[in-house]
Parts: C-alpha cells; sequence; structure tokens
C-alpha cells in the first residue's frame, strides 16, 4: 500500500495515543483541567484499546506508509499485552504513595510516549524505524526512572541507565550499519534477500553480535543486564513494573521478527534453518543458559525485593530465550503464551510490593514479616504469584514452562539446555519462597494492619487469579493465538 | 456414582477446605477441624465402598471406577483417573491415615483454619497421585502436595522447621524437575502424542532416538528414577528425611512417612516398570543394590540415634530399602520369586505405612507429656547434669496401655512374626533371594540390626528404675487409642491373615510381572 493516507486508517490506535498525549500535556497547562489528566488518560487509552481490538478483526497483512511499518497479527497480539499493562499502570499509578503529586501529568505523559514507542517497535520492518521506536521507548524512560527527583536512588538509576542505554543503543546502530552497508536496504525483508546471497558470513555474524547488544540490553539478557537491578531498584516501583512488563514484550517482538526474518533462510517467522548456517541460535542459546543462571544465582543473596524481582525478570528472560534459539513456529507460540502469563504474574508481585510500600514502607523482604496473617487473601494471592513465577503447577506459570520446553523437543540440539532451565528453576523457588517465608513463617504483632486501597486490592487479585484461570483454561488462549496466524 | 466415585475422593477434601472457610469464619476457627473430619471421614467411608465393590481381576481400562475424559485436546491431556491392585492398598491407606491424622491433630490451636485446610489440599493431592492414570495429571497433583507440606512443615514445625521446610521443598523438586522432562520426552518421542499411562505401556518401549550418544529411553528411566528416588528416598538422597520427619508436627510426619515416601515405590512401579521394563531390567542390579544399602545404612544411622522420632525417621529409611529389593526382584529367573518379591514389596508399601504411623504417633503421645523426646539426652544438652545420661526409664509400669502398643508398634517394626510388617518382608527377602543371592544375604543383616536399635530404646526408654521426674505422665488418652487402635488392628490382621490385602494386589502384580516375562 502505497499512499500514506490509506496507511493512516490502520494507524488509529496510535493516533489515538498521539491524541491523547497531546491532550494530558495540554490539560496540564490549564490549571483547571490538571486534576484531570489521569482521566484523560484513562480514557485515551480506552479508545486506544478499542480502536486496536476493531482493528484487529482484518487480520491480513499489511504494509503501511512506503514499507516502514507491518499490520499484522503477531504485533496485534503483542500491541494487547502492551497497552493492557500500560493502561493497568496507568490506573494503579495514582494509588501510589511514593509518586510527587506535582508530577503526575508529566509522569503520565511520558508512560504514554513509551507506549507510542513500544507499539511502534512491534510492527517496524525497517532499520531506521526499529531504531528510532527503540529510541522513542528508551529516552522517555530513562527520564522515568529518575522521575523522583530528589531521591538519590532515583538518579542514579536514571544516570545509568542513560549510559548503558546509549552505549547499547550506539553498538545496535553499528551493526545496522554493517547490515546496510552489506545489502543497501533499509527494509529488513530485502535485507533477507540480499543476505541469502552474501558470501561473507564473518560480516553477517559481526552485524548479529553488535544487534545483539542492542536488544539484549532491552530486554535484560546476560551480559548486558548490568543496568537492570539498579535501575529497578532505584525507580519507582510503579515504573520498576512497568518496565519489567511493557518493554519486555515489546522488545522481545522486535527481536522475534528481526531475527527470524533477517538472520534465517526462510527470513518468516515459521523458520527453521538460521542464514548462511551462522549458527547464532548457538550463540543465544548460550546466551540463555547464562541469563537464566546469572539471573537466579544472583536473586539468591538480595534482600531487597524490588532487586531481587529484577534479577527474577532477568532469569525469565533467559527462559523466554531458550524458546527463541529453537526456532520454529511452536516456539514462537510458546513464547507469545508465556510473555502474556509472564505480564500478569509480574504485574501482580509489583503491585503487591507497591502494597507494601505504601502501607509499611517495606523495602527489604524482612519488612514482609507477618504480613500474610495481616492481609490474608493479598498474601494467599502473593503466594500464589510466587508459585506460578517458580513455575510449579497448577498455575499458569508451569502450563508457560511446558510451552517453553516444548520446542526443545523437537529441535533435539538443545536438550542441555533444558537440564540447566528445570534445575534454574529449582533454584528460582528458593528466593521466591524467602518472600513467602517471611510473610508467613515469622509472627509481627508490633504491625500495625493498613488495609489497601480497593484499586490496587482488585488489581493485585484480578491480575494474580489469572494464574490459577489460565491454568485450567490455557487450551482456548492457546487456541486463540494460533488462530492469529 | 461408580464413575464419579475416584474423582470424589480426590476432590472431597478440596470441597472440605473450601467450606471450611465460612464455617470458621461465622462459628469460630476451632470448627474447621470438625469440618476437615466430616470431610476425611467421608473419604474414609468412599474408600472403604471402592474397596468393597473393587474388583481386582479387571484391569483399569475395563474397571467400572475408571472415568476418562478430554481435558486438554490439542495436548492430548486427559483427566484420566482409574484404580487397580497398585493403588487400591494406597488409597486405603491415604484415607485412613489422613482421618487418624485429623483426629490426631485435635489439639493444633495455632492457627487451625490455616492447618486444617493445608491439611486438606495435600491430602487431596495424595489421593490424586494415586488415582491419575494420565501423566500430566499425576505430575500436577504430585507438585500439588508440596506447597501445603512446605507450609506445614515451616509453621507447625519444630525449632528448625523453616530449614527443614525448604530443604524438603527444594529436594522434591530437584526431583520433579527431572521426572518432568523424562515426563515431556516420553510424550514429544511417541507416536501419537500421549501422557496415558496405559497407552505408554505399549508406546514407549518403541521409542527409539539417541542423544549424546545414549538410549534415550535409559535418559528417560534415568530422569524418572531421580524423581522418584528423593522420594522414597534411596540412598544417597535420603538427607532430606530426617530433617522433615523430625520437625514436621506428629500428624504431619506421619503423613510423609505413610504416604508421601510410598509414592516415589508406587512411581516406580506405575510408571517405570511397565513403560519401560527393558531399562528396569537393566538397572534391576543396582536397584537391589541401593536397597540393601538402604537396609543397612538406615538401620546403623538409626542406631545411633538419640531422639525417638529421628530413630524412627531413619527405620523408614531402612523399611523402604526392603521395597526396593523386593521390587529388584522382578528380574528374578523363578516366577515365583518374582511374584513372592513384587507381592512383598507392595504390601510392604502398605504395612510400612500403618507401622510407622503407630510408631510416630506413639513418639508422638509421648512427646506431647514429656515435652521432649531423647531417649539419652545429648552431651551438649543445656542442662549439664543431665548431659549423656537416660532421659527416660521404667515407663512400662507407669503407663501400662501405652506401653502395650510401644511394644505392638516396635515389634511389628523390627519384623516379629505374626504382626504384619513379617510377611511383607519375609517376601522381600524371599523375592530377593531367588534374584540376587548375595546381596539378599547381606541385607538380611538388617533384621538383626532393626533389633538391636528398637530393641535398645524400648529397654532405655520403658524398662529399668522409673524417673521421677515423669511421676505426672498420664496414661494414653481415648482420643489417641483412637487413633492407634485401628492401625494395631491392621497390624495384627495383615501379620496373621494377609490374604485380602493379597487378594487386592495379586493380579496388578502378575500383570506386572507378565510385561517382565515378556521382555525378558
Amino acid at each position: 500500500m502505497d499512499n500514506n493516507f490509506q496507511s493512516l486508517s490502520y494507524f488509529l490506535p496510535e493516533l489515538a495515543i498521539m491524541a491523547t498525549i497531546i491532550c494530558v500535556v495540554v490539560s496540564d497547562l490549564i490549571p483547571d483541567l490538571k486534576k484531570y489528566n489521569y482521566y484523560i488518560s484513562i480514557f485515551g487509552l480506552v479508545v486506544t484499546a478499542l480502536l486496536l481490538i476493531l482493528g484487529g478483526f482484518s487480520s491480513n497483512e499489511k504494509l503501511l506508509f512506503n514499507s516502514m511499518l507491518i499490520f499484522d497479527s503477531f504485533s496485534f497480539f503483542f500491541k494487547n499485552i502492551i497497552l493492557f499493562s500500560t493502561l493497568s499502570i496507568i490506573i494503579v499509578s495514582k494509588y501510589s504513595n511514593e509518586l510527587d503529586d506535582e508530577y503526575r501529568a508529566e509522569y503520565n505523559t511520558l508512560i504514554l510516549v513509551v507506549l507510542l514507542g513500544m507499539f511502534l517497535m512491534t510492527n517496524s520492518i525497517n532499520l531506521i524505524m526499529i531504531y528510532l521506536s527503540l529510541e522513542l521507548v528508551s529516552i522517555p524512560s530513562y527520564v522515568l526512572a529518575g522521575i523522583l527527583k530528589n531521591d538519590k536512588k532515583s538518579n542514579e538509576a536514571s544516570l545509568k541507565y542513560v549510559i548503558f542505554g546509549s552505549f547499547a543503543s550506539g553498538l545496535m546502530l553499528f551493526g545496522f550499519s554493517i547490515l546496510y552497508g552489506l545489502t543497501g536496504s533499509l527494509d529488513i525483508d530485502s535485507i533477507h534477500n540480499y543476505l541469502v546471497n552474501v558470501n561473507n558470513p564473518s560480516a553477517v555474524l559481526f552485524s548479529i553480535i553488535l544487534i545483539l547488544a542492542g536488544f539484549g540490553y532491552k530486554i535484560s539478557m546476560v551480559p548486558f543486564h548490568y543496568w537492570t537491578p539498579d535501575v529497578y531498584e532505584g525507580s519507582p516501583t510503579t515504573v520498576t513494573a512497568f518496565l519489567s512488563v511493557a518493554p519486555k514484550a515489546a522488545g522481545f517482538a522486535l527481536f522475534l521478527r528481526f531475527f527470524t526474518s533477517v538472520f534465517t533462510s526462510e527470513g518468516a517467522m515459521d523458520s527453521v534453518t538460521p542464514l548462511l548456517n551462522i549458527n547464532w541460535p548457538l550463540l543465544l542459546a548460550i546466551l540463555s543458559a547464562a541469563t537464566m543462571t546469572v539471573g537466579n544465582v544472583l536473586a539468591l543473596r538480595q534482600e531487597n525485593v524490588k532487586r531481587m524481582l529484577a534479577y527474577s525478570t532477568i532469569s525469565h528472560v533467559g527462559f523466554i530465550l531458550m524458546a527463541v534459539c529453537t526456532l520454529n513456529s511452536i516456539a514462537i507460540y510458546g513464547i507469545m503464551f508465556y510473555i502474556l502469563m509472564y505480564t500478569f504474574m509480574n504485574l501482580s508481585a509489583f503491585y503487591m510490593v507497591i502494597h507494601m510500600s505504601n502501607a509499611y514502607n517495606a523495602v527489604d523482604i524482612d519488612d514482609w514479616k507477618g504480613i500474610g496473617f495481616k492481609h490474608p487473601v493479598l498474601s494467599a494471592f502473593m503466594v500464589i504469584t510466587l508459585v506460578s513465577l517458580s513455575g510449579l503447577p497448577p498455575t499458569s506459570g508451569f502450563v508457560g514452562k511446558v510451552y517453553l520446553f516444548r520446542g526443545l523437543f523437537y529441535d533435539k540440539e538443545f536438550i542441555w539446555l533444558g537440564i540447566i532451565a528445570v534445575l534454574n528453576s529449582v533454584i528460582s523457588l528458593y528466593y521466591y519462597f524467602k518472600i513467602v517465608k517471611s510473610m508467613y513463617f515469622y509472627e509481627n504483632e508490633k504491625l500495625e494492619k493498613k488495609s489497601a486501597h480497593p484499586v490496587i486490592y482488585l488489581s493485585i487479585i484480578i491480575l494474580s487469579s489469572q494464574n490459577l484461570l489460565f491454568y485450567i483454561y490455557w487450551s482456548d488462549l492457546y487456541n486463540y493465538i494460533i488462530k492469529l496466524f | 456414582m461408580e464413575h464419579y466415585i475416584l474423582t470424589l475422593l480426590i476432590f472431597i477434601p478440596v470441597i472440605g477446605a473450601l467450606v471450611m472457610l465460612p464455617v470458621s469464619r461465622f462459628f469460630g476457627n476451632s470448627y474447621s477441624k470438625v469440618v476437615a473430619l466430616v470431610a476425611t471421614g467421608i473419604q474414609l467411608s468412599l474408600a472403604a465402598w471402592l474397596y468393597w465393590n473393587f474388583d481386582s481381576s479387571l484391569s483399569i481400562e475395563s474397571s467400572p471406577f475408571t472415568l476418562n475424559i478430554p481435558w486438554i485436546e490439542h495436548f492430548n491431556i486427559y483427566y484420566y483417573v482409574g484404580v487397580d491392585g497398585l493403588s487400591m492398598p494406597m488409597v486405603l491407606l491415604t484415607a485412613l491415615l489422613s482421618f487418624i491424622c485429623i483426629i490426631s491433630s485435635w489439639n493444633i490451636d495455632k492457627r487451625p483454619l490455616g492447618y486444617f485446610s493445608l491439611f486438606l489440599l495435600l491430602d487431596a493431592g495424595m489421593m490424586g497421585v494415586f488415582l491419575s492414570m494420565d501423566f500430566f495429571l499425576f505430575y500436577i497433583f504430585w507438585e500439588v502436595m508440596l506447597l501445603p507440606m512446605y507450609f506445614l512443615i515451616g509453621m507447625w514445625g519444630g525449632p528448625q522447621r523453616h530449614y527443614a521446610a525448604i530443604k524438603f521443598f527444594l529436594y522434591t523438586l530437584f526431583g520433579s524437575v527431572f521426572m518432568l522432562l523424562s515426563m515431556l520426552a516420553l510424550y514429544y518421542y511417541t507416536t501419537p502424542n500421549t501422557f496415558s499411562l496405559t497407552t505408554l505401556i505399549t508406546e514407549a518401549p518403541k521409542i527409539d532416538a539417541t542423544l549424546w550418544g545414549f538410549d534415550i529411553r535409559y535418559l528417560i528411566w534415568i530422569g524418572l528414577f531421580i524423581g522418584f528416588a528423593i522420594k522414597v528416598p534411596v540412598f544417597p538422597f535420603h538427607t532430606w528425611l530426617p530433617l522433615a520427619h523430625v520437625e514436621a508436627p506428629t500428624a504431619i510426619s506421619v503423613i510423609l512417612a505413610g504416604v508421601l515416601l510410598k509414592m516415589g515405590t508406587y512411581g516406580l512401579l506405575r510408571i517405570s516398570y511397565p513403560l519401560l521394563p527393558f531399562e528396569a531390567i537393566h538397572f534391576a542390579y543396582t536397584l537391589a543394590i541401593l536397597g540393601v544399602i538402604n537396609i543397612l545404612w538406615g538401620a546403623m544411622n538409626a542406631i545411633a540415634q538419640i531422639d525417638m522420632k529421628k530413630m524412627v525417621a531413619y527405620s523408614s529409611v531402612s523399611h523402604m530399602g526392603y521395597v526396593l529389593l523386593g521390587m529388584a526382584s522382578i528380574v528374578s529367573t523363578s516366577p515365583a520369586g518374582a511374584q513372592a518379591g513384587l507381592n512383598g514389596a507392595v504390601m510392604q508399601m502398605f504395612n510400612h505405612g500403618t507401622i510407622t504411623a503407630m510408631l510416630f504417633l506413639l513418639v508422638g503421645v509421648l512427646y506431647d507429656q514429656a515435652h521432649h523426646r531423647w531417649i539419652v539426652y545429648p552431651d551438649n544438652h543445656k542442662d549439664q547434669e543431665l548431659a549423656g545420661k537416660l532421659a527416660f526409664g521404667g515407663l512400662a509400669a507407669k503407663l501400662p496401655v501405652f506401653n502395650a502398643f510401644i511394644i505392638i508398634a516396635f515389634f511389628a517394626g523390627l519384623g516379629l512374626p505374626a504382626l504384619s510388617g513379617f510377611i511383607s518382608e519375609a517376601l522381600c527377602f524371599i523375592g530377593g533371594f531367588s534374584a540376587f543371592r548375595t546381596l539378599t544375604i547381606i541385607g538380611t543383616l538388617g533384621i538383626l540390626l532393626n533389633a538391636i536399635y528398637f530393641l535398645r530404646a524400648y529397654q532405655r526408654v520403658f524398662t529399668g528404675p522409673f524417673n521421677e521426674k515423669y511421676s505426672h505422665l498420664k496414661d494414653i488418652s481415648s482420643r489417641e487409642l483412637v487413633t492407634v487402635v485401628p492401625i494395631a488392628f491392621l497390624v495384627f490382621l495383615f501379620g496373621v491373615y494377609p490374604a485380602p490385602l493379597i487378594n487386592i494386589i495379586k493380579h496388578s502384580v502378575a500383570d506386572l510381572i507378565n510385561i517382565f516375562q515378556t521382555a525378558m
């Protein structure tokens, strides 16, 4: 589709986000409207959701804006996850005591800008668009991490994030420029068509490694994970929850699309052989093993809950990468399935952290002592969430992990990775259950019960109950994912 | 009714746990135990009904109780529950011990709602493991048990409970993740992909693939074995057991030793043996060696213990060794030997469940009153005057009824003829002798070692001069009698007349032996 105007009709959700951003900014300037920015953001996101879902029914692939973007069901799926988590974060952030009321509008604006960037990340098919959308996500994220102006840790988080982020995108740009130099094209399909006939595998391998650094930074893959714990610890918890879920989903969407359409012989999602027989799946498998092991082992010694969850995020990324390296469509379904589960699990865990820090100023695991008896319902759901994060039945986390393992049995090369992965899930149980131990195994009579705000309370319960719900009805969800293609 | 009785057996405790929430809210926390008693009571009566109507000669496919409905269709996962001669004794044992444990926990006053609801969830998980005939379902129930067990040990246990709880959890999980991999391998290497344990009996031996130069079926067998061996526990995976048993509250120790350990051997008999008979034959000698090590190692450790509960815990390690030896003897060239060994193993699973339950219950009765259970005070005891001295003495005259039951339990434990332990141990040795002569002869030393620690403990605690410090001890109460009398009755009954037990297991055992006869 060449006409830019025609493309606009498939771009309505993004346009709605832009309109919302403008409205929020304007409302912040008018004193009478200032207090409404929260409702404006929510209204805008609901409109976006409606447009997204209505548009999603026409699931034919379409190229938009002179092949800058692609409109397909793969991006539709990830956009739903991203939009849902963003909406949920904006709703809950209002009730977090950490954020300064003065800057609520800035906060919402920044999150909406990140949202726009993530939407573009899921459907960019042009190197320039990929770079721009990644930066559109990264730059507001740096600001979000440092939004607590007077908090030293928040400033530190922001600075570290900027330095690591710019470095990684520099590397990635270098990788892109090599691809451009080899092929003379920015469109990923034409790049692929050129690369198939290129007789310089080492240059391609070099660009793969550089691009991997850029993407790996976004999804916090080892060895580009160093920013994660510090940023997660220093940022306000709502931002941490946001960063740990939505940009990860978008990052994986981009990662999967880019690697399967550029660096495989077939150049499509259901590819099975790597390009020019460059064994990047093996490289990825090693990185995956390293990511999950480093994440889990370092999480063992953490006392700060946010920091621990940061390492747990790293280990989950390792698990998802395990399925990426097997290169088959079944593994892709598994990843989509898992990212959806993971979004719910992680959000509910972080909302519990928000509640704890709102009510009890809890920072360390020790501050959670005796909470199990003060908040029996919330704690019970937190246990379900943690069980799900560690991947035990009867929770959807278990089902998700089984799907990730599934790919390994089709491509038997990587069964060793499966063994490392299962051992890692044993390790992960230990630190997740440190929280459970703290909640239930100690009495803390001095603690005065402070109830959670109904919005946070409901969010935690709704998000964690999916752990049981999707466990029972997962086949419907899976059938839905398959039907998307 | 017939189709749904197994489902009811599994889910009655879950319903009980759900009913408990409103009941405890409106009538008070202490009513939760009444609900638990009713739920386990219904479960026990259902199990009894099942026993009366059970026809052991029917296979799982033809049994009227079997229920097989699709759960996750595109993944070929079924809600497939069934009962045969291997699971029937375990179902009875689970239902009986759960009911008894609720009575024995009657005095729990620390957070009763949590305790009893978790207990019921645990009960449901155990029942589910013994009744599932779909591997996926089996695995889920297997894992579901861990969480309640973790809380029950960690919240209501002894001084080292936190450590014991997480150690138990991690150990078992370590084993079960390997089981998960083996399960997925079985699923993906068979065509059509299936988790059904009855279909896999014919499909699994057809798997023909290699991985890293090994036959994939050997790897699957090893993965399954790690999972089950940790649960049994087979030496050297047994170190979680003494800690968990000692720290757990009495009723939970009973469940741990009485039911949970049996899941390991049950899993071997239900999954590893029929699915991969060639590999089972290949590993039989190893299994027998491990069994004998278990017998001797457990018994020697038990001799060294000065804590009664720990002694009983190690005696479990030793007694599970008999089961392993009996199971390994399936490779015996004489069919009679294989039959004796396997029947003995299944019977020993049941009998050890009852005997060890009785031992733990009785030790718990003493502990409740005396607040310690030392046989001899340890050298580093906080009261220096008592260190290294005998803790009790002469209790026999003071507590005559209690003493009578202790005698039954101890003698059943050391395998005295006319008590149930003797028959199953003897059968295991007969089977073992026909297959592994030298090993079994070494193993019989275990009988002697078992006698040493049981008799010595009895002598030190119940005979000799009476320790005046314990003049306030009361004899066993009627509630505690209710818990031990039915078990004592079973111990006597199966000691003199084991036919009811053998009749329900012999057909399934014969089927299993048939599979092996054709494999050899």
